[in-house]
């Protein structure tokens, strides 16, 4: 049985690789923005410094717009999260459910929304917004995110409602609910996994995009995050230490949303790729 | 029988208000959708193709006029231009090969149960979450050699001559970017495959094995067949995916040195973004669009021809 | 409770006709059973009745009242799925309630109401579980508890008991029938099982293919099948058919089957002489006699049931089987003798009509 041996062993092996190389960029990162600047060069290989500081986060709290940009990006990515996994619940549920003309229609719309360069519309949409007063504010980058996450949204979501039985909003419906109560009281809350895969997926998206918030957003008040670190990047761009606390900081949301949802997001592409 | 119908009602006799209502319930669930994909995407589309026979610059204004194929056969003379075609060839290439390469083989990993599979998981895909930008700096930090370990690891091993910033070299600069997103990329098709690989039905192999194949024959005569369907449509869907992805191209390393590294992806948000000619910028996008259709069809195309044949 | 009247109901999904002309009058605290193949529209039938599936052409009537355009929620029909289809997220006695919740119930009436039902299924230990945490029966009963609790004019089953194993399906068949005797209640029942349909139904409803074959009950269809399709389909082992010509001599029909055998019926059949016809008779009707009468038949296989057993049996290449609970004939080889009881001859026309009996 040495062979089975040797082979468990490559096995784990393999799987530690993987996760060195998924980590250690992550690690590097918080490694550096915990060097005091006076370590930095010298013990640039080591991998942890011989002391430690947390001086770099309080200067990026302090001296910067992050704690603006930190409450602009949780804004934003919980507005659009939110708005999103609503619109997409109830889309994803009519194309589980309903046989309708027009239902390939919509599909082959939203097919076409995830073929083509999303730079294409960065020109248009700032021409469209501006008229608004929807450039330079929270409320145009919320709209114009929602729309961008929406169709993969809402297949994601068809692939969790193809998952539940007809049966039961039928019985629901027999017992005296509308559809729409069906929808809610039965459906929804069997969906939870599905809903918090769809937050979560959409919160990461939304906390990440950075060209058309670099577009539509100029000046600190309403910049989100990653706006601001760039910015902060090409003004600091010798101060590793400052960079690197704020890297993490935005990392941490991100992480955290992720950590929680992730099994949830691998049932639900799972039950997708089943079914097709 | 003597029962009397309501008249008119052959067709089942449903009161037009009700059919109505009927064929309205499912648009009813999807117009928020609808609308929003509409407005915010379909139609800036449609107006950004019309920008492409336009001049529009954003700070000018009197811009606005349509000026035909003038930035189209611009483009047909710009040699940056055909620069960042060849440059979206390799980088896209590169990256879905290395992406599905890496992610197959760790998808097979995670197949096999094993202790600690869900952290083992959890941890592996969690490049996923971090914001494409951060990746971008995070990765750019690692090669700085001021700050990164990466140029003086590839010293010892003999890749490089000297500690120097690959991104700063002509020759090297693309690897960067790929290698970023690379690592960004492997969970995609790692949590798609390991989807796939779960779904095939486990007698299979026990029928297999009890047959006498081995491991590799195994692979090759069930789990690749299977898989094949999840790799065409995951394969076209992130070649298209990743030759739009400007992100970590503009983070990393802003197209330089000397447009190495710009795609034309990232050569539209810079028309756009720096130099904010708009019109030029949307020709180029409607040109990529078109190579990127004619791409998808042509992989449907040989999708069927190949489904047809079996 | 309520009659349910169909007239020429008719389905089609798109072009392709599931179900056409079905005329079917249910009266008050009826418990009408739906047979027949797989996929030739029982559910659709079902499905209909309870407003989940469209009509598209024809008349639904609950009560003497027009109910094609009422949705499923202001029917006040209960249903039992196959699948049950319990409520994961709720408990017991919230699945049982939820549609007394629904309509906005006071509390005493919604307690009294599950408890009662509870009481009647033996589920009081259980109100508080999941049906995760239940038993294929408990569910079962469960749904069933379900449709009770809102006393609904009718109550439709969808084959509610084909999930669950055969022991507790005779229990389950016994209980839904006490509690008809009990309730009244109209009830429309799907089924594959031809002993519950017998044992159940006041009229049975054999389906072939979208379209109703007979409707009696069920002694109606097991002694007097409409056609050959219900004459098939009624009965286990299925009945015999052997083909023949009509022979008509001085007021006696005959039939010359196809291997030159006369079965002689006993009396007139008003047909043609010479006309194709097929004769039937049940397996159990099909008699063992002594050497010297009937014909002689090649035992081919010997098949024990427990209760008795079928012996299949060849007589000039014509094959056809025998039940019989008579132990001896599981020794039977080589050759018996059968004789074809007159009074238990089925006879078809050639377009597969029974022709009766009192059709002289
Ligand atoms: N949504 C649909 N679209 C098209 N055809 C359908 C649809 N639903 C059912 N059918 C067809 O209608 C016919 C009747 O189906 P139905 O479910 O009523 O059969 P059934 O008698 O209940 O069968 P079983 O005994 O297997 O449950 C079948 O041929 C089926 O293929
Ligand atoms: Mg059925």
């Amino acid at each position: 049985m040495t062979g089975k041996l040797i082979g468990t062993i490559a096995h784990r092996g393999a799987i530690l690789v993987y996760i060195a190389f998924a980590l250690f960029p992550l690690f590097w990162l918080l490694k550096v923005s915990v060097t005091p600047n006076d370590l930095l060069y010298s013990e640039g290989v080591r991998l942890w410094p011989s002391r430690s500081t947390f001086d770099h986060y309080h200067f990026v709290i302090e001296n910067s717009a992050f704690p603006t940009f930190f409450k602009n990006s949780l804004i934003v990515a919980s507005s659009t999260a939110f708005a999103v996994t609503v619109f997409s619940s109830l889309a994803g549920y009519a194309l589980s459910r309903f046989r309708f003309r027009g239902k390939y229609v919509i599909i082959a719309l939203m097919l076409i929304t995830q073929m083509f360069p999303l730079v294409m519309l960065v020109a248009p949409i700032f021409k469209m917004l501006s008229p608004l007063g929807l450039t330079n504010s929270l409320t145009g980058l919320v709209i114009v995110y929602t729309a961008f996450n929406v169709p993969f949204a809402t297949f994601l979501m068809q692939s969790f409602f193809d998952g539940i039985p007809k049966d039961l909003e039928e019985a629901a419906m027999i017992d005296g609910a509308s559809r729409f109560t069906a929808f809610r009281q039965i459906i929804l809350p069997l969906t939870l996994p599905g809903i918090a895969a769809t937050l979560g997926f959409v919160f990461t998206a939304a906390w990440s995009e950075l060209l058309f918030a670099l577009m539509l957003i100029s000046g600190n008040a309403s910049a989100t995050f990653p706006v601001g670190l760039l910015t902060f990047v090409s003004k600091f761009s010798v101060d590793f230490g400052q960079m690197m606390a704020a890297g993490v900081m935005a990392l941490i949301p991100a992480c955290l949303f992720f950590l929680l949802i992730q099994r949830y997001l691998v049932q639900g592409l799972t039950a997708g790729a089943v079914k097709g | 029988m003597s029962y009397h119908q309501v008249a008119g009602t052959r067709t089942g006799g449903k009161r037009p208000l009700r059919r109505f209502a009927d064929a309205a319930e499912p648009w009813f669930y999807s117009a928020p959708v609808l609308v929003l994909i509409i407005a915010v995407m379909l139609v800036p589309l449609l107006l950004g193709l019309s920008y492409a026979f336009r001049d529009i610059q954003l700070l000018n204004p009197f811009s606005g006029g349509f000026v035909g194929l003038k930035h189209l056969k611009a483009l047909s003379q710009d040699a940056a231009f055909y620069r960042a075609l060849k440059n979206t060839l390799w980088w896209t290439g590169a990256s879905v090969f290395l992406q599905f390469f890496f992610g197959l083989i760790l998808a097979l990993l995670l197949d096999k149960p094993f202790a600690g599979r869900g952290i083992a998981q959890a941890l592996v895909f969690l490049p996923w979450a971090v914001p494409t930008f951060l990746a971008g700096l995070n990765w750019a930090w690692l090669f700085n050699p001021v700050i990164g370990p990466l140029p003086h690891w590839m010293v010892s091993l003999g890749l490089l001559s000297a500690p120097n910033n690959i991104l700063a070299d002509p020759q090297l600069a693309m690897w960067g970017p790929i290698i970023a997103n690379v690592w960004w990329g492997i969970p995609f098709f790692a949590i798609t495959l390991l989807a796939a690989l779960q779904a095939i039905p486990r007698d299979l192999y026990e029928a297999a094995a009890i047959d006498g194949a081995n491991p590799l024959q195994r692979f090759i005569s069930i789990t690749l067949p299977f898989l094949a369907p999840t790799i065409a449509i995951t394969i076209l869907l992130r070649t298209v995916w990743i030759a739009n992805f400007a992100d970590l191209i503009v983070v990393m390393t802003n197209g330089g040195p000397a447009d190495r590294t710009q795609i034309v992806a990232s050569y539209i948000f810079t028309q756009a973004f720096r130099r904010l000619d708009f019109g030029y910028a949307s020709a180029i996008a409607l040109v990529l669009l078109v190579l990127l259709l004619a791409y998808s069809m042509l992989i449907v195309v040989i999708r069927q021809r190949l489904i047809e044949k079996d | 409770m309520a009659s349910i009247e169909l007239h020429s109901v008719g389905k089609s999904y798109g072009d392709h006709p599931v179900l056409e002309g079905v005329d079917l009058n249910i009266d008050d605290g009826e418990f009408i059973v739906l047979v027949g193949p797989s996929g030739c529209g029982k559910s659709t039938l079902l499905r209909m009745i309870a407003g989940l599936e469209d009509i598209t052409s024809g008349t639904l009537a609950i009560d003497g009242q027009r109910v094609n355009d009422l949705k499923p929620k202001d029917r006040d029909i209960a249903m039992v799925f196959q699948s049950y289809a319990l409520y994961p997220h709720m408990s017991v006695a919230e699945n049982m309630s939820y549609s007394l919740r629904l309509r906005r119930k006071s509390k005493e009436v919604i307690d009294a109401a599950v408890g009662s039902a509870s009481q009647k299924l033996g589920l009081d230990p259980y109100l508080a579980r999941r049906p995760k945490a239940l038993s294929g029966g408990q569910r079962q009963r469960v749904a069933m508890g379900r449709a009770i609790v809102r006393k609904p004019k009718a109550f439709l089953f969808d084959e509610p008991l084909s999930n669950l194993d055969a022991r507790l399906r005779e229990q389950m068949r016994a209980e839904i029938k006490r509690m008809h005797a009990e309730l009244g209640a109209t009830s429309v029942y799907v089924t594959h099982d031809q002993i519950e349909a017998m044992t159940l139904a006041s009229r049975i409803v054999a389906m072939n293919a979208g379209s109703v074959q007979q409707i009696g009950s069920p002694l109606e269809l097991y002694d007097r099948p409409a056609n050959l399709f219900v004459a098939g389909f009624i009965g286990s082992p299925g009945m015999n058919f052997l083909e023949g010509r009509l022979s008509q001599s001085n007021g006696v029909s005959e039939i010359v089957l196809s291997n030159g055998i006369q079965v002689s019926l006993g009396r007139h059949v008003a047909r043609a002489d010479g006309e194709m016809v097929t004769l039937g008779i049940r397996p159990e009707h099909v008699v063992a006699a002594s050497s010297g009468t009937g014909v002689e038949a090649q035992v081919e296989l010997v098949e024990p049931t427990g209760l008795g057993v079928i012996l299949h049996l060849v007589v000039h290449g014509e094959s056809f089987k025998l039940f019989s609970t008579d132990r001896m004939l599981m020794q039977a080889q080589g050759a018996i003798h059968v004789t074809l009881p007159q009074s238990r001859l089925h006879v078809f026309d050639k377009d597969g009509v029974r022709i009766s009996e009192d059709d002289v």
